[in-house]
């Protein structure tokens, strides 16, 4: 996707974080240069430890950048304090302030910024309503829900009207249905606020279901900046298929390969054509992944390109996964169904079956 | 076993027995001490009847008056300067990068904790003793004040340290990000968040400076009789109930001060 200059609200570039001294020290961040757009919606993914929280502390000016610059809006922001930056945080454990009521929670930010009296007033008004936290609002913190503190902590980070909202895996607290309210929720506030996400989690399906973009991060480097689709169906590498959704890897070597495409030969001398990203250069034994979806269960062992024994079935309601044991070995090999009302053809365990694929399923990536 | 269970101690044997001895020994001579200052009689040993003239005449006596009004200047005046310096010295060593030198300084705030009190109380003297006859100063009530202020600080500052420390460090992150500066994160998030342990560090303050004994009696000169010494100089002559009647109004001084921090401290922790 080609970059728009002079639309980004945030811009990394060549950061470096290192941690400790000496022989102790450890690169959190090594060397990360990323664009987040105006109103985007922008999520840091990965596993913890990835140095995705390192990240978003650095944009909001808890720690400082040990090399690179940050911009906001072109202006570089890594040497000012927190209280000097137009960027505000809703914090994992929300950090309200126990001392204080909901509406006062919500002005501080406000109040910090010398607004004249009647302007906080109106303005905690529409955060609560905002919110729905209207009928709340002269309670203590302590007195109220976590679901309810969530929708504080969000109203208090966006009253002073930031230029960028950065949230810090601000549903992980929450049990499942609530977070899934809160999903739909925060994207409602991000439409109707304009502001930017800054988004830091390391569930992947949040990711997906929330993101206009989404950066990869593993071991202190982003892996891959892209929408959820791009992310999902195109992962640039093996570390990113593993991480987001389920991926089966297959072995194989490659023969021949024009223009993006590689012809790839399985064990059992069945070949297909399988894309790889841009600037990688892949040769002989190689890994491809497919995804469980991507790929189809035909009864008749002789149509599949690999075949293989059912070792296991597992219903999910939605749909079934079948394991399935490959003839040359390896990994099992998941093929995921949608149940439909009319299933046509039932499988049983210890049927030998064919494994089709979906055109364009195979990708060859970097190990 | 039936079912798994965690040791009670309850269910030890002579549990019961060994606790009511403890709380015998440690109240029962406290309980005749106060029974006594109701005593008619005029000895401390030998029960007549009730009254309540050994209070009325302690109320009367100026000497008692004189003292009370000592160690009340001297605790108050200990107790808000000792608050102040343990205050500051927490948050220097709780919210500062850690730094070289820190484990010293903690261990110098709480010297007086270790140091056997009489130790303290000599040195003290002495220091004193040197100021007076090389430089000719003497602060008078200030001397005391002084002395028990540094040996009151490490009582103050335990409880605000625990407060400090348990506080969660990202409300003040949470205050940062919401553009207050440093000065109006401590003054609107962190001070108000600290007073409960503040409270509790000057309650315990002033009970320790309040019945010191040790240190008071070695640097206390003409005229700057306390509470304490008031009460050791009465016991060494013919002891009559009204100094039963001074103890108990101690004591419950004392008592009131540490409910009052009690109650401060577990309400914080809800």
């Amino acid at each position: 996707m080609p970059e728009q200059p002079g639309k980004n609200a945030i811009e990394v570039r060549g950061v470096r974080k290192v941690f400790g001294t000496g022989e102790n020290q450890v690169a959190a961040l090594d060397t990360v240069s990323v664009s987040i757009r105006e109103n985007e919606f922008f999520t840091l993914l990965g596993p913890s430890g990835c140095g995705k929280t390192t990240l978003l502390r650095l944009i909001a000016g808890f720690d400082f950048p040990t090399a690179g610059e940050i911009l906001l809006h072109g202006q570089d922001i890594a040497p000012l304090p927190p209280y000097k930056r137009p960027v505000n945080t809703v914090f994992q454990s929300y950090a309200l302030f126990p001392h204080m009521t909901v509406a006062q929670n919500i002005g501080f930010g406000l109040e910090m910024l010398g607004k004249p009296k009647a302007e906080i007033e109106a303005r905690v008004a529409q955060m609560l309503k905002l919110v729905k936290m209207e009928a709340l609002k002269a309670r203590r913190t302590s007195q109220i829900s976590g679901g309810q503190q969530q929708r504080v902590a969000l109203a208090r980070a966006l009253a002073p009207q930031p230029k960028v909202l950065l949230l810090d895996e601000p549903l992980s607290a929450l049990d499942y249905k609530l977070r899934k309210e809160m999903q739909i929720e925060l994207k409602r506030l991000q439409n109707e606020t304009g502001i930017t996400f800054i988004f830091v989690t390391h569930d992947q399906e949040e990711a997906l279901t929330m993101s206009d973009r989404i950066a990869v991060m593993s071991a202190g480097k982003i892996l891959q900046v892209g929408t959820p689709r791009d992310i999902y169906d195109r992962p640039a590498e093996r570390f990113v298929a593993d991480f987001i959704g389920e991926t089966n890897f297959l072995p194989g070597t490659v023969v021949s390969k024009q223009a993006g495409v590689a012809t790839v030969k399985f064990a059992s001398s069945a070949t297909i054509s399988a894309g790889y990203p841009e600037g990688f250069n892949p040769t002989g034994e190689v890994t491809l992944v497919v995804r469980p979806e991507h790929a189809d269960l035909v009864s008749d062992p002789a149509k599949g390109t690999i075949t293989g024994t059912l070792s296991n079935i597992v219903y999910f309601g939605t749909d079934t996964h079948y394991h399935v044991k490959l003839d040359g070995g390896g990994e099992n090999f998941i093929v995921r169904h949608q149940n439909s009302r009319s299933s046509a053809v039932t499988y049983e365990t210890g049927a030998k079956v064919g494994i089709q694929f979906e055109e364009d399923a195979a990708r060859v990536l970097k190990d | 076993m039936a079912e798994p269970r965690i040791m009670d101690i309850k269910d030890q044997p002579g549990f019961r027995s060994i606790a009511v001895i403890c709380l015998l020994v440690l109240y029962t001579p406290v309980l005749i001490l106060m029974v006594f200052s109701l005593n008619s009689g005029s000895l401390v040993t030998h029960w007549e009847g009730v009254t309540l003239n050994w209070y009325g005449s302690a109320f009367l006596n100026e000497e008692f008056h004189n003292a009370a009004k000592n160690t009340l200047i001297i605790s108050v005046t200990a107790t808000i300067v000792s608050t102040i310096c343990a205050t500051l010295a927490a948050i220097g060593m709780t919210r500062v990068k850690p730094w070289r030198g820190l484990a010293a300084a903690f261990m110098v705030i709480n010297l007086p904790l270790m140091v056997p009190e009489i130790i303290t109380a000599v040195a003290t003297l002495s220091f004193f003793a040197l100021i007076a006859g090389t430089l000719g100063l003497n602060f008078g009530i200030g001397n005391l004040i002084l002395a028990h202020t540094v040996f009151c600080i490490p009582f103050a500052y335990m409880p605000i340290r625990a407060r400090l420390e348990d506080m969660d460090l990202t409300l003040e992150y949470a205050a940062a990000d919401l553009y207050a500066t440093p000065w109006n994160a401590f003054k609107r998030i962190t001070l108000p968040l600290l007073v409960p342990g503040i409270m509790s560090g000057a309650a315990l303050a002033f009970i320790v400076s309040f019945d010191d004994f040790t240190i008071t009696q070695l640097v206390a000169g003409p005229g700057q009789t306390t509470l304490p010494l008031y009460i050791w100089n009465q016991i060494r002559r013919p002891m009559t109930p009204e100094i039963n009647a001074i103890s108990t109004i101690l004591l419950l001084v004392s008592i009131l001060f540490v409910t009052v921090s009690f109650l401060i401290a577990r309400r914080r922790a809800k």
